[in-house]
């Protein structure tokens, strides 16, 4: 838990910030309004995590998250009863991609950010090719439920993203969670250790794609159909990641601070937002915040020196 | 993660003797071969011509801009770090070129692009050294505080560049367009600061093993600062490069070219491996040249933009794979 401190601090005088400048923000509603914005990227952050801390990166979640509302729209075509089959046939697409993209990392050993650029220009161009350019079809009522609707007051994405959460924290305290930790602080001392470590490695891809598969769910209910939904949220995702003092490189980091990082990159986004920053410099504040938090994040945890990850 | 600590020493002699040596470029210029001879069978079939002056033009053309930015993300990428600010830098350079040209003329255009994109490759070195920012943190920051500058200064293209600069984009040498001309000079500019000045041995060394470098006397932080400042400058003369071919500077140019990603492929495609310490610039110059024949023929046979980027996709796939296998049959 002391790990998760530096960024819940920042997450909380974030969330003090936007409270002032906007009272409904302590009301129920406006604070899971936030949440329910912040649910999809939490999400793919928590895949995300798996997958950095592992030792490796997963640049495709973007492209994935576009591929799959894309695929969902044409499939569902707005008839209910394609909702369900649909959806289960989306996280399998996400799982597939995931293991095509841990397989490939761990048995033929091409770096992960080689092999998931590969997979984001694969995703983006096929998923073009397949529509024309242009998205058609549309998602059901039913579907676009899960990123809008609300059992009572409670939004649908708020409920996910807690079982998500709950998941990847009891995921974390199992074997799995230590044997990843351990893969990706040192591979070759856990390998002799008697860890699988491809197998793990590549659970951890399947993970991140299942974690993509979600996402979209929510996004595609959330935001609707478009070419760009997805665009630019792998980066969003690991920096997300980092924000949340999960060291690049594995072995370090908390997957609660991970998601910590989510929720105040989007937080982040708010206050610009209500300070009428947004559009213009936006960016420039955004960009400066994730240098300088970082930055201030590797003065609290020297890094360990980058001999050791090299010579693993 | 599986890179060895293992520095290879940049071979000694010609730079043909280190392609024909079982250099890490080898494998791509037989790649490069074997293309040439497949879009050549191709365009035949198609009832082309594919050595014919307009596509020999063509290729040389389309690599130029990213030829160059390739070769700075090659020096990034070999003392173990990588540009992911390329993009919005060569997008912030054109237009400072275009908006600086129309006010003060062209060398004044060039010094204030240079000065631009050294400050940038010193702020992303500085950032990753002294702030100890991990570099695909660090210069994805920097990208971004490019990209809100460009959204809060510029709603289109921008600025206008004479005449007599567009000569750049655009003249060439018999076949050799002026803008391939410059890509060679600063590709084999960048081969003689490899291989022949300490700081060349110094990137090798810095990314073959940071700590061990350290030990040895390199100061690694200013390699890798240098390292930085030269790739900003590769991304600054490309931008110029983008502002002669435009007439103008435009705002979205370098990410609508994908140079930050496409730069890294083209480097690692040449053979340099992404952890650093092992590759050079020939490897990369060939990486372009695939890219862009491989452009070419997808042109030709009139095959839609999008199957491009799966096919890209599956060879950078394909080329690492066959790299690792390389890597471990040794």
């Amino acid at each position: 838990m002391r790990r998760n401190l530096p960024i819940l601090g920042v997450l909380a005088v974030l969330l003090v910030a936007i409270a002032i400048a906007n009272p409904f923000f302590l009301e129920p509603e406006g604070f899971l309004a936030f949440v329910k914005r912040a649910a999809p990227l939490a999400i793919l952050a928590a895949g995300q995590y798996f997958v950095i801390v592992s030792g490796e990166f997963d640049l495709s979640v973007g492209s994935l998250v576009t591929a799959e509302v894309v695929i969902a729209a044409r499939l569902i075509d707005g008839d209910p009863g394609a909702t369900w089959p649909v959806v289960l046939l989306l996280l399998a697409f996400g799982a597939l991609i995931g293991l095509v993209n841990g397989m490939v990392t761990t048995l033929l050993k091409v770096p992960s950010f080689i092999v998931t650029l590969g997979m984001l220009l694969i995703l983006s161009g096929a998923v073009f090719l397949w529509t024309g350019g242009s998205p058609r079809g549309a998602l059901s009522e039913e579907f676009r439920q899960f990123g809008r609707g609300s059992l009572g007051p409670v939004p649908w994405s708020v409920l996910i993203l807690v079982a998500a959460v709950a998941a990847v924290i009891a995921l974390m305290r199992s074997d799995f969670g230590r044997t990843l930790l351990a893969a990706g602080d040192n591979p070759v001392a856990a390998r002799l250790s008697g860890v699988r470590v491809l197998r793990v490695k590549t659970t951890a891809f399947v993970l991140s794609g299942l974690s993509a598969a979600v996402c979209a769910v929510l996004l595609g209910g959330f935001a609707g159909v478009s070419a760009k939904v997805g665009e630019g949220l792998e980066f969003q995702a690991i920096t997300a990641v980092v924000l949340g003092g999960v060291a690049l490189g594995g072995g370090r980091g908390s997957a609660v601070a991970a998601i910590a990082g989510a929720f105040t990159l989007q937080a982040l986004f708010t206050l610009l937002n209500l300070y009428g920053i947004s559009g213009a410099l936006e960016f420039t504040v955004q960009g400066l915040i994730l240098v300088l938090a970082v930055a201030l994040g590797s003065v609290q945890f020297p890094r360990r020196a980058k001999s050791a990850s090299t010579t693993a | 993660m599986t890179q060895q600590l293992r520095t290879t020493l940049p071979t000694r002699g010609l730079a043909l003797r280190g392609i024909a040596a079982d250099s890490p470029a080898r494998p791509v210029f037989m790649a490069l071969g074997v293309m040439l001879i497949l879009g050549w069978a191709l365009f035949a079939f198609d009832g082309g011509q594919f050595f014919d002056e307009s596509n020999i033009v063509g290729i040389q053309q389309r690599s130029a801009a990213l030829g160059i930015v390739a070769v700075g993300q090659t020096l990034a990428i070999l003392a173990g770090s990588l540009d992911l600010s390329v993009a919005f830098l060569m997008s912030l350079s054109s237009l400072v070129a275009a908006e600086t040209m129309a006010q003060y003329g062209v060398l004044p255009a060039i010094g204030a692009v240079l000065a631009v994109s050294a400050l940038t490759g010193f702020v992303n070195g500085f950032a990753i050294t002294t702030l100890k920012v991990h570099a695909f943190i660090a210069t994805l920051g920097v990208s971004l505080i490019i990209k809100g500058i460009l959204e809060y200064r510029y709603d289109g293209p921008a600025g206008r560049v004479p005449e007599s600069f567009q000569h750049l984009g655009y003249d060439r040498v018999g076949p050799v367009p002026v803008s391939a001309l410059l890509w060679l000079a600063i590709a084999a500019a960048a081969w003689f600061v490899l291989r022949r000045t300490p700081l060349g041995y110094r990137i090798y060394a810095v990314g073959g093993g940071p700590e061990v470098a350290r030990l040895s006397g390199v100061r690694t932080d200013r390699v890798i600062v240098a390292t930085h400042v030269l790739c900003s400058l590769t991304a600054g003369v490309a931008g110029l490069l983008l502002a002669a071919r435009l007439g103008a500077g435009a705002p979205t140019v370098g990410t609508d070219g994908g140079y930050d990603l496409e730069s890294i492929a083209a480097v690692v495609l040449g053979g340099t491996a992404l952890a650093g310490g092992k590759g050079g610039v020939a490897g990369t110059v060939g990486g372009v040249l695939l890219l862009a024949v491989l452009d070419s023929v997808f042109n030709q046979l009139e095959i839609d933009s999008f199957a491009k980027d799966v096919v890209r996709g599956v060879v950078l796939v394909a080329a690492l794979a066959i790299y690792a296998r390389r890597r471990l049959a040794r």
